[in-house]
């Protein structure tokens, strides 16, 4: 018997679930840690310490966080339109050379007040137009938006490579990178916003962005479900031909969510290159876009789930790096293993044990007082 | 007719106790059922009674929280497919299990091969399958491929797979939902002839003709229960519904329009459609629909009915030729999309409410205002307004009886009859002038179908031109004021709804009216 279409109850589905998931993928990991001849209890102590212990550990994972909420939410909102992003990465990057030729161009001549929407803005249209392409060549022309997106993160790479080599390089520098952008275009530090407020904290790369990326999960929530657009875009996700029925133009649908996604993404650029490097360097993406479809799977494609998903990857990334350095024998490699199968058990494997938690809960839960079958007349 | 076959012999089938519980929903309580060999014995009850599931577990799709099942009075374990097959009992489902791209014989052989290279089993298979055809003069071209056959004959192939597996139980669900009057006559001699060599059959129908022609036994479902059991003979269609719906039902009887004075609400001019692949799905077609008639498309399903109500709504472009609808003039230069369709005042009940009519995944407020999420009414300032989508959506819910009414439950936990009323409930809440409505009581309890008919029947009298495409003869008969036969995307014939008779229609249906001629 089939138990998809079984419906359990959202705490359930949205917490009970991925809780278990996530501890069958620390069970694994401890296994191998075990393997290797170190203690998993004291793995696990050392990376939470690590994301949570201290201020700068817990900034440094907001600042992971916040790349996460803007990838995974990319990957989600396309979601619902039935469209799979795997392009957050190339979108983020070319989103960097917005923000990077709009900086190169006006940096020294607007005050902050002006550069910082500009900047966020620039990053937004860049990311969605390296979505547009992909997404117009879907809606008219067919060609499959995943393979589509893929080739598009090559093309962004070798582009960015070929600009700051040849084009946008600092005059007499050696390495691929601008100039550093007028400090007027820089988004605050959390550490010195909250110093204005008398709260002295460590220096880390956490700034304004994470309150824009929660920003986001606000209004993608409410974009999705609250208003007619998100409507239209759940029905063009859910069945091509009621859309069509709805007088919903489903190759309107594609283009317009895609933008959505690759704005989305770009704002990765925000967070790391207004927010952190202030200048436009190589790879500053280092794969959020592709972790952010891991994201996405593991929060449900929810904006709450995002976040929580996000802060665990925070938690790896920071808690992990914390764990390399303090465990010599647990190298780099072993911590992305780590995430794997964190992926695995709670991406790839999310629904396995959802059959076995079925049967309890039919077996336990209160039994309704009227079963009513809906079909009954008379 | 051998009605009670010797007493002494085992029964073929026998239900002793079988209940299944889904979730909430208790499917089936306490099944007792007894089937003689060699008798047909009719299955009957609303959507949602258990039908389905009952013949499901004697399948082995489902297993029976309780009860036991005995086939030939010998106690047996029912776990899959295969075990049922070992048991004797062959299974003709309601969407057939064929691959198309195959012939007959590689249909039938399907799952059946005696070795791991095809060529013995098709010599052996075809030395049986003409035996069995000329037993029960069934005959089928065996080198066919299956998706170029007309539908009894695909349904002929199921039969003859269940017969090359030795069945001796034979269950049919719904088994003339997809046929001509003429080829389910055809059906019923192939039944007739295969009860006489003594095979059992399960007839599961909402058909209750079908089980007073050609049932020996026959029992009704309702609520998960068997509430009765009769000779067919000491029955009667009236007894039956009473039985399934659990009241009593008037016979439904319209008074037809025979000759509307109004100005035309649709007037197709030469309409010529060609599909992608080139296949020209309708063909020259011409017809008007009047203000306050009803004008009723029969035909068999796929010759072009559903792209003649695709084309009216705006869902697909009118190749050549043209239509004016309610006094918008549409041809392939001037194409109007589904969106101006509702503005002007143009409704449609599409055909497959499951993907079309409404979003399965949405709750039910959010599935009735499908094709009206942009108006005013439902959105405040840039958010939908989901208190009054709710409230609307309760009151369409108690104007046609859609139940539970309650608007937060997800429209795919709603049975086919309450989807349909509440897509009915949209779309004549906004008093169209135009109604184009496509297989209206398809999959509906009785119950819910006196109701659709009684609201399509009053939107007419409120002066609405009305165009009903449906599958089901009887439906066509008892609504329309007007009738039209398409066959291969042509109109073969027209007829008067007051002098129309079913077996000129279904002459009609099968284009044969000159053979019979």
């Amino acid at each position: 018997m089939s138990t998809s279409n079984i419906e359990l109850p959202a705490w359930i589905e949205i917490l009970l679930i991925p809780i278990l998931n996530i501890c069958m993928a620390l069970f694994f990991a401890g296994l191998i840690i075990f393997a290797i001849g170190e203690n998993p209890i004291d793995a696990v102590r050392i990376m939470l310490t690590g994301a949570f212990g201290y201020d700068e550990g817990v900034g440094y994972t907001l600042y992971y966080t916040t790349n996460f909420i803007f990838t995974g939410l990319a990957v989600a909102i396309a979601f619902h339109a039935r469209l799979f992003n795997i392009g957050g990465e190339g979108q983020a990057y070319f989103a960097g050379l917005g923000i990077g030729l709009t900086f190169l161009l006006l940096d020294g001549m607007l005050p902050a007040i002006l550069l910082i929407p500009i900047g966020i803005l620039a990053a937004a249209l860049f990311g969605a137009l390296w979505a547009l392409i992909p997404a117009w060549l879907q809606a008219y022309r067919g060609s499959h938006i995943v393979i589509t997106t893929i080739m598009f993160n090559f093309i962004a790479s070798s582009l960015m490579v070929y600009l700051l080599v040849n084009v946008l390089i600092k005059p007499g520098s050696m390495s691929p990178e601008t100039r550093e952008f007028s400090e007027q275009s820089w988004l605050p530090f959390m550490h010195d916003v909250l110093s204005n407020f008398g709260i002295e904290v460590t220096r880390t790369p956490l700034n304004m962005s994470f309150v824009l990326a929660l920003v986001c999960c606000l209004v993608v929530w409410i974009y999705i479900w609250k208003t007619r657009w998100g409507y239209a875009l759940r029905t063009a996700g859910q069945s091509e031909a009621a859309a069509v029925y709805a007088g919903i133009k489903p190759k309107r649908i594609i283009i317009i969510t895609m933008c959505i996604s690759g704005a989305l993404a770009g704002l990765v650029a925000v967070n790391e290159i207004m927010g952190v490097h202030h200048r436009l360097i190589l790879n500053f993406t280092a794969g959020y876009g592709f972790t952010g479809i891991a994201v996405a799977l593991m929060g449900r494609n929810h904006p709450l789930g995002i976040i929580m998903a996000s802060l665990l990857f925070g938690v790896l990334y920071q808690g992990g790096a914390e764990l390399a350095f303090e465990m010599p024998k647990i190298t780099r490699e072993m911590v992305v293993a780590i995430q794997g199968l964190i992926i695995l058990f709670s991406g790839a494997l999310a629904l396995m044990l959802r059959p076995a938690i079925v049967k309890i809960w039919l077996a336990i839960r209160p039994i309704p007082s009227t079963p009513d079958m809906g079909g009954q007349h008379g | 007719m051998i009605n009670q076959p010797l007493a002494n012999q085992p029964l073929s089938i026998e239900l002793r106790k079988i209940s299944k519980r889904f979730g909430r929903v208790q499917a089936n309580k306490d099944i007792d059922l007894k089937v003689q060999r060699g008798t047909i014995h009719g299955i009957v009850g609303e959507n949602g009674a258990g039908k389905s599931t009952l013949m499901s577990i004697l399948y082995g799709f489902y297993q029976a929280d309780k009860g036991e099942i005995l086939i030939n009075g010998k106690p047996v374990k029912i776990k899959s497919s295969r075990d049922a097959i070992s048991s004797g009992i062959g299974m003709v489902h309601q969407h057939f299990m064929l691959v198309d791209t195959f012939t007959v014989l590689e249909n039938v052989i399907l799952g059946a091969e005696q070795s791991a290279l095809l060529k013995a089993s098709e010599v052996n298979a075809r030395e049986a399958l003409q035996h069995l055809s000329d037993e029960y003069q069934m005959s089928v071209p065996l080198d066919a491929l299956v998706g170029e056959l007309p539908v009894g004959q695909q349904q002929r192939t199921e039969i003859l797979k269940a017969l090359y597996r030795n069945a001796e139980i034979l269950i049919l669900d719904e088994p003339t939902g997809v046929l001509t009057p003429q080829e389910a006559d055809q059906l019923f001699r192939v039944l007739q002839a295969l009860k006489e060599r003594g095979v059992t059959v399960i007839l599961i129908t909402h058909k209750l003709r079908e089980i007073m022609d050609i049932t020996d036994n026959v029992s009704v479902l309702r609520l998960g229960e068997i509430v009765s059991t009769h000779r067919t003979a000491d029955t009667s269609t009236a007894e039956l519904a009473e039985l399934m719906v659990g009241r009593k039902l008037q016979t439904q009887q319209f008074n037809k329009i025979d000759n509307p004075t109004t100005d035309n609400g649709i007037e197709v001019r030469n309409l010529t459609v060609t599909d992608e692949r080139g296949l020209t799905r309708l063909d020259n077609v011409s017809f008007e629909v009047k203000r306050g008639e009803i004008v009723g498309i029969a035909g068999v399903a796929g010759n072009g009915q559903s792209t003649l109500l695709e084309v009216l709504a705006g869902i697909q472009s009118p190749g050549s030729g043209s239509f004016t609808i309610n006094d918008y003039q549409v041809d392939a230069n001037s194409p109007i999309t589904p969106k101006e369709m509702r503005e002007i005042g143009v409704q449609h009940v599409p055909e497959d409410r499951l993907r079309l009519g409404l979003v399965k995944s949405f709750s039910a407020a959010e599935s009735s205002v499908l094709g009206y999420q942009n108006r005013k009414r439902f959105n405040w300032r840039l958010f939908l307004n989901i208190r009054k989508i709710r409230a609307a959506c309760k009151k369409l819910m108690q104007a046609f009886d859609v139940r539970p009414p309650d608007p937060k439950l997800k429209s795919s936990s709603f049975s086919g009859g309450n989807q349909q009323k509440l897509i009915l409930a949209r779309e004549l809440d906004k008093s169209p002038a135009v109604l184009l409505v496509g297989q209206p009581t398809r999959g509906v309890d009785i119950g819910a179908i006196e109701l659709i008919h009684q609201k399509i029947i009053d939107i007419r009298d409120d002066n609405c031109a009305v165009l009903l495409v449906s599958v089901e003869l009887d439906e066509i008969m008892t609504l329309s004021d007007h009738i039209i036969v398409m066959f291969e995307g042509h109109i073969v014939g027209t007829m008067k709804g007051s002098d129309a008779d079913k077996t000129t229609l279904g002459l009609m249906m099968a284009n044969a009216m000159d053979d019979a001629a």
